[in-house]
């Protein structure tokens, strides 16, 4: 079962055909009259997809290149041409005179693109699972295309068009190209920006990750400033600044006002940040929200002054404007400060700022973070460490890891003369002989030239990664935060009663090589009793916090058997007690199910990893928690001796008739005896 | 014993605990192992006897609840005898509400406690002054029961066959009776249901028998009336139970050997010469009687019968029954009987196997 949400709730994304088939089929019922009604199935068909597919593409689905709107625009054609015409149809006789056999071509191409260009934006983020979904969702689509064609009527084209309704040539000229940045300002849910309280978290978060991400790349051990202020109600001043590196001058404009612009997307590499997007956007969430631009220092040499940007993005061509430029005094010696403007709510509660910044903490001791919220008092979060976390290496992507649509892609792109030099420089573990072993069962001859490989070849050598035996993906690209560390994180935070931690040994899920870790706290002060559990989770030391109920860590917290261990747990449900579970995963790759990174998907291999440090820090605690009841237990025992002795002494006086004093003398005397017996 | 013995007992012991307590020692009492793995069955006496095995339970921390409690319960039991007073099980468990922490909080506690004093002295808890709550059990037939009027001290004869159908009550104390029969058997009834057939229809003139029903496992009066009617008159005890490992092992050996529990008081408590009448295995199959499936508790009784019971790994014809019952897999009441006409148990059954006492189960 591969139950990663990203899949079904990515797809329909990725499918311009099948969504515009769909909605042909609603379009449909809703005006049954008209024509001759055998041709009125596949007629009808035909031209809703038309229409509808102009329309989304209006609006959502068609952010492509141009080459998926032009394709879409074939495909207009082919529905006219099935006689669709009713209500389009007139102006399009032209287009309608295109053979019918081009359509499952061009049905294709829509497909076939959508999975190499027009993924990235989607789906870099999430793993090559969810890119190979699209692979297999589209093929269903391309069968299906030519079905619905078979049963169309041909040759009948009317051209004649209803009142009121567009012509495909009248379409056509609205079609055109979606700048990204359009896309997301419409769209902005699917980047984190929903409500308000959540625009606020994502853009710390955007900010936070891109200071920490930056910072270790360059070895600098981060101070962060967060600082929020209110201004008016629902809106605020947010400013975020780090000490990292700074920003090279000419660089800045873009990094902070363009999407997809960055430098982490084309690196396989543990990082928080990914595919450029982040900090952008919550530029453009802020520009959309206030019409202010934002403010950017950037400071990368101590014995300069630092520059000042004032920055928009232009959404039409997701390009980034200057409103000014300056220079100026900065005390810092390097690094980055964003100042923005944006709608927004500053909200207590889980999943408060306060609470992220909170658990920013716990998972980078290595950071100082230092918090003004907008009330309330500074917080600094001190650093536990002087020591920078290992830093991640860079990997080159695992055969077992790759899809179709990427390695399509990849033979594209090479500067390899021969697909055997491909293999061997493009991807880990690759080595001649596991090269040379992989192209004979493919049957592609080595020596065959990258760029001439067919779909179908590649498509073999696919089959052969699977079956071929290749060497684990190295694990240097995994930067755990170490089991000393988060105990000492967790102790400085929670101050808990009992706390434990274990990394698990790096693992790997379809090629990617991954890291658990699970800290555990119990007890204490800050730990309130009989209630649910709290379950902090991070992917690459960045804390998720939204939709706790679709990650693949909650499901292995819910699924490990914590009554073993003395907690208490109702049946698929999180544990309850004074207990914080910390569950971090490290990864190059990591498999979230959506883009705005909120939720692990369920991969088996990750939910047994993150069940087996569960389990260890519960055999721990469990431990821990025996030795409590023992303690309480001898507590009960030592008000024994004090509750029962008396009707001893009192018994022995009713049956001897001695007196008070002598009953006194009998109690005082066992009583040092048994406490004397207990000790020993 | 007189009164004055037990408490004298009673004395001599706190009074040692007493001592050692004062010593700075940890005081501790021996009762012996009230459970059918410390008896034996002593064929020869005809019952359960108590073997030598004793738990010794020291003040420690971990006991001092339940000794604090025994002393107490002492304490009471020589209160009682002073005062010429008794107290039923249920009482003693209300006076111990008095006690504070060391009250009891079920009645089962206290009347352990009462079980483990009665053996501490190797005493009958009447003699503590302690009396238990149940119902002897009910007498109708030919037999004239000789007890005394508590205020005049005259002799009262009371005719069991003058209660219509109704039944005499045995007394929970039963040791001044003195009876008058010439009956020829006694016949003990486990269901008070067939005890009502039988009386009603006046089995009793007819069979010339005195007909006991115990109501389930026979109280230790029932067991020392039955006792004592049988050895004074010399009449043999034929015994009518349900065809099921709780009437074979339970009821009828704990009427005739007495029970693991009480195993100090078995002497007295239980009835040797009891033969069993039915409902054998045998009679399932001879009289063809409805069966209910035996039960997984039943199964379970009756294994751990063959195998623990000293009773019935001393009789080997037991043993069968019980293996024969557990192949069958099934149990009959002795309502079963019903299925053949509702008085074919006093027209035919009970006639046919009185034939042959013989051939009674032991």
């Amino acid at each position: 079962m591969t139950p990663s949400r990203g899949k079904s709730s990515k797809t329909p994304k990725r499918k311009p055909s099948r969504k515009t088939a769909s909605g042909g089929a609603k379009k449909t019922k809703r005006k049954p009259s008209s024509r001759g009604k055998t041709k009125a199935k596949p007629a009808k068909a035909g031209k809703s997809s038309g229409k509808r597919s102009s329309k989304t593409r209006r609006t959502t689905t068609a952010k492509r290149k141009k080459v998926t709107a032009k394709a879409s625009g074939k495909r207009v054609k082919k529905a006219v041409s099935k006689g669709r015409a009713k209500s389009k149809g007139r102006g399009q006789a032209r287009k309608a005179a295109k053979p019918r056999t081009a359509k499952p071509t061009t049905r294709r191409s829509p497909g076939a693109e959508g999975s190499i260009d027009g993924l990235p934006l989607f789906d870099n983020e999430t793993t090559g699972a969810a890119a190979e979904t699209a692979v297999q969702d589209l093929s269903p689509a391309v069968i299906e295309t030519p079905v619905v064609e078979v049963e169309a009527p041909a040759g009948k084209a009317p051209p004649a068009a209803k009142k009121g309704y567009q012509t495909a040539k009248s379409i056509a000229k609205r079609q055109r190209e979606i700048s990204i940045s359009e896309f997301f300002a419409k769209n902005r849910h699917l980047l984190g920006f929903d409500s308000l309280p959540k625009a606020l978290l994502t853009a710390v978060k955007e900010a936070v990750d891109n200071s920490l991400d930056a910072c270790e790349e360059a070895g600098i051990t981060p101070d962060l400033l967060v600082e929020i202020r209110e201004i008016a109600e629902n809106r605020y001043i947010l400013r975020v600044g780090d000490s990292g590196p700074g920003i090279v001058k000419s660089q800045v404009p873009k990094i902070f006002g363009k999407l997809l612009y960055g430098s982490k997307f084309h690196i396989l590499k543990q990082a928080r940040g990914q595919q450029g997007i982040g900090i952008s956007a919550a530029v453009m969430y802020s520009q959309l929200t206030t019409g202010k631009p934002v403010k950017v220092i950037a400071k990368t040499n101590p014995a300069r002054k630092g520059h000042v940007y004032e920055l928009q993005i232009h959404t039409k061509t997701n390009t980034p404007v200057i409103v000014s430029e300056d220079t100026i005094e900065w005390d810092q010696p390097h690094g980055t400060l964003i100042e923005m403007e944006l709608l927004a709510a500053y909200k207590k509660g889980i999943r408060s700022v306060d609470s992220y910044l909170h658990q920013v903490a716990l998972a980078n001791p290595h950071a100082r973070i230092v918090y003004r919220p907008p009330r309330g008092d500074q917080m600094i979060y001190e650093r536990l460490t002087e020591q920078l976390p290992v830093e991640a290496k860079a990997i080159k992507p695992h055969p077992h890891g790759v899809e179709l649509g990427v390695l399509l892609d990849m033979l594209k792109m090479t500067k390899a003369r021969n697909v055997k030099g491909f293999l061997e420089r493009e991807f880990s573990r690759m080595s001649a002989r596991a090269s040379v072993d992989v192209l004979e069962k493919a049957g592609v001859p080595p020596k065959t030239s990258p760029k001439r490989i067919t779909r179908d070849q590649a498509d073999k050598l696919i089959q052969a990664f699977a079956g071929a035996k290749i060497m684990k993906p190295p694990t240097d690209c995994l930067s755990p935060i170490g089991e000393d560390l988060l105990v000492k994180s967790v102790e400085r935070e929670v101050e808990p009663d009992f706390f434990t931690a274990v990394t698990r040994p790096p693992a790997v899920y379809r090629g990617n090589p991954f890291q658990i870790e699970v800290a555990l706290a119990y007890g204490g002060p800050k730990l309130a009793d009989e209630e649910i559990i709290k379950l902090n989770r991070f992917a690459n030391r960045a804390p998720l916090v939204y939709q706790q109920s679709a990650c693949a860590i909650t499901n292995g917290v819910i699924n490990t058997a914590w009554r073993g261990y003395g907690v208490a747990q109702s049946r698929g449900a999180l544990p309850s007690g004074p207990m914080l579970i910390l569950v971090h995963i490290a990864s190059a790759w990591v498999p979230f199910t959506s883009e705005s990174k909120e939720a692990i998907a369920h991969y088996p291999e990750i939910i047994k990893e993150i069940k087996l440090a569960l389990q260890e820090c519960g055999r721990r605690l469990a431990r821990f928690i025996r030795r409590g009841v023992r303690a309480r237990e001898e507590a009960k025992k030592r008000s024994y001796i004090e509750q029962y002795i008396p009707h001893i002494g009192a018994a022995l006086r009713e049956i001897l008739s001695f007196s008070e004093r002598e009953e006194q003398r009998v109690v005082a005397k066992l009583s040092t005896t048994l406490e004397r017996s207990r000790k020993n | 014993m007189s009164n004055n013995t037990v408490v004298k007992k009673i004395k001599s012991e706190a009074t040692r605990i007493k001592g050692t307590i004062i010593k700075g020692k940890k005081p501790s009492m021996k009762f012996p192992l009230r459970a059918l793995s410390n008896v034996r069955y002593h064929a020869k006496n005809g019952f359960f006897e108590m073997r030598g095995r004793k738990k010794e339970r020291t003040l420690t921390v971990n006991t001092v609840k339940t000794f604090a409690q025994t002393l107490r319960m002492m304490a009471l039991s020589k209160e009682l005898i002073e005062t010429d007073d008794i107290a039923t099980k249920r009482e003693a468990y209300y006076v111990s509400k008095n006690w504070d922490a060391a009250r009891f909080n079920e009645q089962p506690e206290s009347d352990a406690v009462i079980d483990d004093v009665e053996a501490f002295f190797g005493m009958n808890r009447e003699q503590l002054g302690f009396i238990p709550e149940e119902k002897g059990g009910d007498v109708a037939g030919k037999l004239v029961v000789v007890d005394k009027d508590r205020d005049t001290g005259r002799t009262l004869k009371i005719d069991c066959t003058k209660f219509g159908s109704g039944a005499y009550s045995i007394p929970i104390a039963v040791e001044h009776l003195e009876f008058e029969t010439k009956a020829d058997f006694i016949l003990v009834i486990e269901t008070a249901g067939m005890f009502q057939r039988l009386v009603k229809h006046n089995y009793w003139k007819k069979a010339n028998c005195i007909l006991i029903s115990m109501g389930g496992v026979p109280t230790r009066a029932c067991r020392r009336f039955i006792r004592r009617l049988a050895d004074s008159k010399k009449i043999p005890v034929y015994v009518f139970v349900d065809g099921d490992p709780y009437g074979i092992s339970n009821i009828y050996r704990t009427l005739k050997v007495g029970s693991g529990n009480a195993a100090h008081l078995n002497e007295f408590f239980c009835v040797p010469q009891a033969r069993f009448l039915g409902i054998t295995p045998q009679d399932i199959q001879t009289y063809k009687l409805p069966t209910h499936p035996l039960k997984e508790v039943d199964v379970k009784r009756a294994k751990d019968a063959i195998k623990n019971d000293p009773f019935v790994l001393h009789h080997k014809p037991w043993q069968r029954a019980l293996q024969q019952l557990i192949k069958m897999g099934v149990r009959a009441e002795q309502q079963a009987l019903a299925k053949h006409g509702l008085n074919y148990v006093m027209d035919t059954y009970l006639p046919e196997k009185l034939k042959h006492p013989e051939q009674f189960l032991p």
